[in-house]
């Protein structure tokens, strides 16, 4: 095994491996991190990668997630690069820590294994972790393959440190799903990274030599400029995104859509809508439904915060109706998340799409091909007029 | 697109060795992914893992319901009606037990290998980590996979003495297994 990543090279790895060779292949400068099922072995492999003396890193093993992020947020501040990784309640242990991330405007970039909460006592994947904290600054990029994970990574970093945006980015992979998934993944060089992530100085807000204090905000006018540069920032890294996903293809050959990818939906006259690892089982249902006739597309939604409205917009404004598949629940609105942005993404663009939302994949419940059958077979319905149902807990039925 | 389904308890390695499959398919030049499904990691609780491989891209990221092929570990399950669900005509079973069963172990059965891995793997690497010996006779038995493939693969997963021990257990997998064929 090479010591350092000189070549590009094919490896068979997990997903959470690909995440660390992400990290380690961008050459962090701190890493703060905490185990949790199922993102432990992120842990367990920069660990490792640090103790083989393959990555030359700090890496500070904290006694919990608030302290992972805190110790990363310090860094940053410092100018590191710096990279952390966590799951479900490790996630909400970190909340205080993570929240201050984008408030401070720092470039951290982080992998998130989508997994369900506790209660029930239960590992299993759900997109119910990440939904809980989709309004807190942080730039969410959700993916479908390990290959993806890496990659993201690689990109998360150029739009986190662009003067820009300078807003953290969490890198949101299923869990089980993605992060146990063995397949073979193209781990580029170091060399390669650096070339397309320049290590250029970072902006530092303060270090040892430049104590200073962020506590005090005196007036309402500084707090509001505060929250609409942040706002703003996020704004253009939808942009961001497309440029940096271009860029990243000249290098390395590999390209997702950036905010989302249409998957066979030139023609298309109904639609699906979904996000994470059950794409790619949407992709061979679409793919099946197309040889019977139908014509369907998928839309794969890759980016969740920012919200791409615009290319929402635009990938959809020929179908008839849409099937949404929503693998997490919006507590108090009748839905799920993807459904609940739609709906407000759609409205008063004068596209009056019909549509159902199919709440799947709680608790690991597998989202199998019958499944998205279904849903496809009920939207085609729906485009021809039939009665529907709004909202469908698959798994109940 | 061939898809093989797992059977094994937490402690056994099965989900090493859907990883193993994976690692083995790719040196082969195959399309291939494959993952675990288990609750909270606890040792002797039911593990099921996958493993699939095909000459096309594989997109899809479910579970499997129609094994071609059935891999159990514990040799307990082999009598449990839901290890044998969705398997598919002509379905292969490899199965680690210390006799070959008396009947026929499924209606969709066309070939079974049987290996005493619990013995091999205590006698070769003195616990009851089955995983290489088992792969080794998936290879005998289902005729996918060579067995200089699974040797070639396996430094990636064991070191040192680990891997002495798991080699002599992979091998003894593969020229130990006995194999049935049924009409």
């Amino acid at each position: 095994m090479d010591m350092v990543q000189n070549t590009e090279k094919v490896e068979v790895v997990s997903g959470n491996k690909s995440a660390a060779y992400g990290a380690y292949v961008c050459s962090p400068d701190v890493i703060g991190i905490y185990p949790i099922t199922p993102q432990t072995s992120v842990v367990e492999d920069l660990t490792q990668f640090i103790a083989d003396g393959r990555l030359d890193a700090e890496i500070v093993e904290a006694e919990g997630e608030i302290s992972a992020m805190a110790s990363v947020i310090g860094a940053s501040a410092g100018g590191a690069r710096t990279f952390s990784s966590t799951s479900s309640m490790g996630l909400f242990f970190m909340f205080d820590s993570y929240i201050m991330a984008p408030l401070y405007r720092l470039p951290i970039v982080m992998v998130n294994s989508n997994r369900e909460l506790l209660p029930p006592n239960t590992v299993a994947c759900s997109h119910q972790d990440i939904m809980e904290v989709i309004e807190t600054g942080w730039i969410h990029i959700h993916v479908e393959n390990c290959q993806e994970i890496l990659d993201a990574i690689i990109m998360a970093y150029r739009i986190a440190e662009d003067p820009e945006i300078l807003l953290p980015v969490d890198v949101c992979y299923d869990g089980f799903y993605l992060s146990y998934l063995r397949e073979p993944v193209n781990i580029p060089s170091i060399e390669a990274v650096n070339n397309f992530l320049p290590t250029q100085d970072r902006p530092t807000l303060g270090g040892p030599n430049n104590v200073f204090s962020c506590i005090y905000c005196g007036a309402d006018q500084e707090m509001a400029e505060l929250r609409y540069r942040q706002q703003d920032a996020m704004e253009k890294s939808k942009e961001k995104l497309e440029q940096v996903e271009q860029e990243f293809a000249q290098h390395f050959g590999r390209s997702y859509g950036g905010q989302l990818e249409e998957y066979r939906m030139e023609d298309a006259e109904i639609a699906l809508f979904c996000m994470g690892s059950h794409a790619g089982t949407a992709r061979v249902v679409v793919d099946q439904k197309r040889e019977q006739g139908i014509k369907v597309g998928l839309v794969k939604l890759r980016m969740f915060r920012p919200f791409p409205q615009e290319r929402v917009l635009t990938a959809l404004k020929n179908v008839k109706a849409l099937g949404v598949i929503d693998r997490s629940v919006a507590f108090g609105w009748k839905g799920g998340h993807l459904y609940r942005e739609l709906r407000s993404a759609l409205y008063g663009h004068g596209l009056e799409i019909p549509m159902a939302d199919y709440i799947a994949g709680l608790g690991g419940h597998d989202i199998t091909i019958p499944l998205i059958e279904r849903v496809v077979d009920e939207t085609k319905g729906i485009a021809e007029g039939k009665q529907y149902q709004e909202i469908t807990w698959l798994a109940l039925e | 697109m061939i898809e093989i389904r797992l059977h094994g308890r937490g402690g056994q390695g099965a989900a090493s060795a859907s990883g193993m499959l994976v690692s083995a398919f790719t040196e082969e030049g195959k399309y291939t992914c494959g993952f675990p499904m288990f609750g909270f990691e606890r040792r002797g609780a039911p593990v099921t893992t996958f493993a699939r491989f095909s000459d096309k891209p594989i997109t899809e990221k479910t579970m499997i319901y129609t094994p071609n092929c059935l891999v159990v570990l514990d040799s307990a399950q082999l009598s449990f009606p839901n290890v044998y669900a969705g398997f598919q005509e002509n379905g292969i079973l490899v199965a680690n037990s210390n006799r070959l069963p008396e009947s026929k172990p499924h209606e969709n059965c066309k070939k079974l290998g049987v290996v005493d891995a619990t013995s091999i793997a205590i006698e070769e690497i003195g616990i009851a980590a089955i995983n290489t010996c088992i792969l080794g006779a998936f290879a005998a038995t289902t005729g996918w996979l060579q067995l200089d493939t699974l040797v070639n693969i396996l430094p990636v997963y064991f070191k040192g003495k680990m891997l002495d021990t798991n080699m002599r257990s992979l091998e003894r997998g593969y020229h130990e297994t006995q194999i049935v064929e049924y009409e």
